[in-house]
């Protein structure tokens, strides 16, 4: 018989060496600890940060790591979970509110490692603990908000051109403006298809109209825009948050995934990623009588907003704002020094500090108001055009006054808000400030928070049922098929090292519970080839078939057979990975990739050690352990 | 060193297990379109919560709780030990519903301050819809590609034997899963797709065989072909169902309750999976008048081409 190749040697060898050095970072778990940034993006954690940080630690008695310099921030190694909460606590009350406290997991990976470029597998939030939030942006709102604007636009150009119109009415996409006449309406095709060129004008019909449609393509890149401004403003509310490995992502035409692993309070997570928050300061109108006020009819040019937190006080406000929160260039937590209750203080960008300036010079000892504007949108079932129910985002906003002084001077860019109720919503109104608004409202359509002695839980759950189904498929192969079970035995074990080694490789490939579950199922399945092989080959012993023509024979029968089955069960993995989300595709991955190294361990490794056996010596072994 | 050859005579006892199989089947379509599947949060929407306690909690204590601050309709069940308990809320309207499950803990949480929040999920209205059409398209596509696969690999008939013991397999678990009402989520899923996988790969290997056998074996009786090559693939066909039934074991007692319907639904799938490769594809060939004509193959006419 013909020696077996011996590049197939070297290949197993090289296969399960370089995998095995890539698998080994798993042996070393991550170390928790706590990551310090400074506020502003770009900062540097400063050297009296640190000593204060170690100093508050070492006065606690915590035991921690050296703190070392990871990009522009600053990681502080602890010994456990508990140690890293009460660190990440001191840590935030020692240096308030100008740095970023977050807890993080730090790499113990051996440095040599580390240079090959080796790390851990990266674990899913069911394994690590964490909180997954699937956003749904609001497209009707950035649509109306978005034609109100062109309605307005429409009006302006009709203007310009001297042509009057009726009325100019928004109906989802189509703007319908009306007119006397045909002659106007005739006059006002021009220069409205002009001024409204991402709009398709429909044919004139006998009613004096223009009936403007909105393109495909500019309604398509006004919800990308607005998705991904959202992604955008998400992105700085999560690293206002502090979380270390965060994941912003779009996902589909109107959804944003955002995944925060490792997150202790889930519910200050979905308070801050879901609101709008923002505010507008206006001059208060104080000439309005009390009578008024009660009946609720705004003069002209004045609105009527309830104060928050007081029954029944109404103030009036100018409709024209002074400046709003998209002006906002920074804002801060603080305490007032009179009276210590929480206050934000805001910095305002150069054009809305101009105009701060100019109004409030010419209103010294006039009072001005803070509105407070917050939009919750959630989903509704509502009766659509056939009768039958169907989801609708539902956006309500609510406005209410936080805060009214007189203007003692001239405010420039830099200036105190108060009344607000406590610390927590100071803070929270500066993080929303200073990230940014919303482009359009969100709700949370679908949340999956795992606490983190859950995910310790699914670890140990996975490694045990592992452990178990392994052991007990090695043994049922060595009781059954003695001397080559124990061949598919080591072939199993190589194989469980690929797997690893190429899940830790593949830089997306993310480890989950049900990934467990696939690789545990590959066990079970990865030995069916090996039953496959050993079957034959004990068939062609009883038909007197010399040992070494039988395993050759059954070898070679057998690859048919094992192709088909495998394909089968590549062509679901794939389906799977398509079709399922989060946790069900790291099953889809781990199956996938064990079916192929499976193949590869199975068939060329069991042969190159059956090979090692029976196939060198001269003489052919009068019979087989099997 | 080989074991006796095996000699059962499987095709004896065809005709009872075939009328078996049609019944299951039977059976199973009527459950799932009268009582149909207890589906998982993954597909209904609405709110799950699981919380741990240091000592056992009394589910009357939490259902007296969750009904005084307002989720009298939740169901709360004890959830792998006494000391844990899963709450879930079915899909609510309002402007609150995503905050549901932390209302919920702060209900529990006011009661017994030691309570511990393991795990919140919210599944939206809308996500569960679309969740519940992904995953059927993706059962029928699965089945469909695998339908394709065998065209592609097999003659008609060998290709009808393998589909219809695939949905007969897929068809006895779903209705399995209706008639113990077990919950059906997103795993459970991920665990038929498998079995569709797996059950093919069973009914390939046998087929494989009784065509291999039809052309080399000078029998000519097609029952005596079908049963010397379901008896020569029989301990292929329990052994490797063993291993997998092993590990799919370690996986329900020690996975934890997320994995415990995925291996239910395997260990299920794998059993019947096994019954069906041995019993239903053999039963159809047979019943399909399988002969040797079938697979007399031509001869390739390119050789008249050649030089």
């Amino acid at each position: 018989m013909t020696r077996y190749p011996r590049w197939k040697f070297f290949l197993l060898l090289a296969a399960l060496v370089v995998c095995g050095l890539y698998a080994l970072p798993n042996l070393y778990p991550d170390a928790p600890a706590i990551q310090i940034s400074h506020a502003d993006a770009g900062g540097e954690v400063s050297d009296v940060a640190r000593q204060r940080v170690l100093g508050a630690l070492d006065e606690a008695g915590l035991s921690h790591g050296p703190g070392e310099s990871v990009g522009s921030s600053l990681l502080v190694r602890l010994n456990d979970t508990e140690a890293q909460l009460r660190a990440r606590d001191l840590a935030a009350t020692e240096l308030g509110d100008n740095y970023v406290v977050a807890l993080n997991l730090a790499e113990t990976t051996p440095d040599w490692l580390r240079s090959i470029g080796a790390s851990p597998m990266n674990l899913g939030l069911d394994l690590r603990g964490g909180v997954h939030f699937l956003l749904q942006v609001d497209m009707n709102a950035v649509v109306d908000s978005r034609m109100e604007a062109w309605a307005g636009n429409a009006k302006l150009t009709l203007r310009d051109a001297g042509v009057r119109y009726r009325d100019v009415a928004v109906d989802g996409t189509t703007l319908t403006v009306t007119f006397a006449d045909q002659v106007a309406a005739d006059a006002a095709r021009a220069p409205l298809r002009q001024a409204l060129d991402k709009f398709t004008m429909k044919p004139a019909g006998d009613t004096p109209e223009a009936v403007l449609v909105l393109n495909d393509s500019a309604l398509k890149e006004m919800q990308d825009y607005a998705v991904d401004q959202n992604r955008t403003a998400l992105n700085k509310r999560v690293n206002e948050l502090g979380v270390a490995e965060a994941v912003v992502q779009r996902q589909g035409a109107d959804r944003i995934v955002v995944q925060l692993p490792g997150i202790q309070d889930a519910s200050q997570a979905r308070r801050i990623l879901g609101r709008t928050a923002t505010l507008e300061f206006r001059l208060v109108d104080n000439s309005v009588s009390s009578a008024r006020l009660r009946s609720g009819m705004a003069p002209p040019g004045v609105e009527f907003y309830p104060f928050k937190g007081q029954e029944g006080r109404i103030v009036a406000m100018s409709k024209s704002k002074i400046a709003t929160g998209d002006q906002v260039i920074d804002a801060r937590m603080g305490f007032s020094q009179d009276s210590g209750s929480p206050e934000v203080n805001v910095t305002l960008d150069s054009d809305g500090a101009r105009r701060m300036q100019r109004i409030t010079g010419k209103n010294v000892g006039n009072p001005m108001g803070v509105l407070f504007i917050e939009t919750k949108t959630d989903v509704k079932k509502v009766e659509g055009e056939d009768g039958n129910l169907v989801d609708k985002m539902v956006s309500t906003t609510d406005k209410y006054v936080i805060n009214v002084a007189t203007i003692q001077d001239t405010l420039g860019s830099r200036f105190r808000i108060t009344g607000l109720d406590n610390p927590a919503e100071a803070s929270e109104l500066a993080l929303l400030l200073r990230a940014g608004s919303l482009a359009a409202p969100v709700s949370i359509v679908e949340e999956r928070t795992v606490g983190p002695s859950l995910g310790a839980e699914n670890i140990e759950a996975g490694l045990k049922s592992m452990a178990l189904g392994l052991s007990l498929v090695l043994i049922f192969m060595v009781v059954w098929y003695k001397l080559f079970g124990l061949i598919a035995n080591v072939a199993l074990l190589g194989n469980l090292v690929i797997i690893v080694g190429i899940m830790s490789l593949i830089p997306g490939a993310t480890m989950t519970l049900p990934g467990i579950a696939g690789i545990v199922l590959t066990v079970g399945m990865a030995v069916d080839a090996n039953v496959l092989i050993f079957e034959r080959i004990r068939e062609d012993l009883r038909r007197g078939l010399k040992p070494r023509q039988a395993i050759e024979e059954g070898y070679g029968r057998a690859f048919t057979t094992i192709l088909d089955a495998n394909i089968t069960t590549l062509i679901v993995a794939v389906i799977l990975f398509a079709a399922g989300t989060g946790s069900v595709q790291g099953f889809a991955v781990t199956l996938f990739i064990g079916i192929l190294t499976s193949m590869f361990t199975a068939i060329i490794g069991t042969r190159a050690m059956a090979e090692m056996v029976y196939g060198r010596g001269a003489r052919a072994p009068a019979k087989l352990s099997i | 060193m080989s074991k006796a050859t095996m000699n059962i005579n499987f095709m004896g006892v065809r005709k009872p297990l075939g009328i078996l199989s049609v019944l299951l089947v039977i059976a199973s379509v009527v459950l799932l379109v009268t009582r149909g599947l207890n589906l998982g949060l993954d597909f209904t929407g609405g709110t799950t919560v699981v919380v741990k306690s240091p000592v056992d909690v009394e589910l009357s204590q939490v259902r007296a709780d969750l009904t005084a601050a307002g989720f009298g309709d939740a169901v709360a069940q004890h959830y792998g030990s006494p000391k844990e308990v899963n709450i879930r809320v079915a899909p609510k309207e309002g402007a609150d519903a995503d905050e549901v499950g932390h209302n919920v803990f702060a209900a529990l949480k006011a009661h017994n301050g030691e309570l511990e929040l393991l795990k919140v999920e919210f599944v939206g209205p809308q996500v569960g819809d679309e969740l519940r059409d992904e995953s059927g398209t993706a059962m029928l596509l699965a089945l469909g590609l695998m339908m394709l696969y065998v065209w592609f690999r097999f003659s008609n008939k060998f290709g009808v034997a393998t589909v219809v013991a695939l949905f007969h397999d897929v068809i006895i678990v779903l209705g399995i899963f209706s008639l113990v009402q077990w919950p059906f989520d997103l795993t459970v899923l991920a665990a038929v797709l498998a079995l569709i996988g797996y059950s093919l790969n069973d009914s390939i290997v046998v087929a494989d065989r009784i065509r291999e056998d039809f052309r080399n074996s000078r029998k000519s009786d097609p029952e005596q072909i079908i049963n010397d090559a379901v008896n020569a693939t029989f301990s292929r066909t329990i052994n490797t169902s063993l291993t997998t039934l092993l590990v799919l074991v370690a996986l329900f007692f020690f996975g934890g309750e997320v994995m415990r319907s995925f291996s239910e639904a395997l260990l299920v799938g794998i059993a019947v999976g096994t019954y069906s490769s041995i019993y239903v594809v053999s039963n159809i060939l047979f019943m399909m008048n399988v002969s040797k004509e079938d697979f007399i193959i031509p001869e390739p006419e390119e050789i008249d081409e050649m030089p």
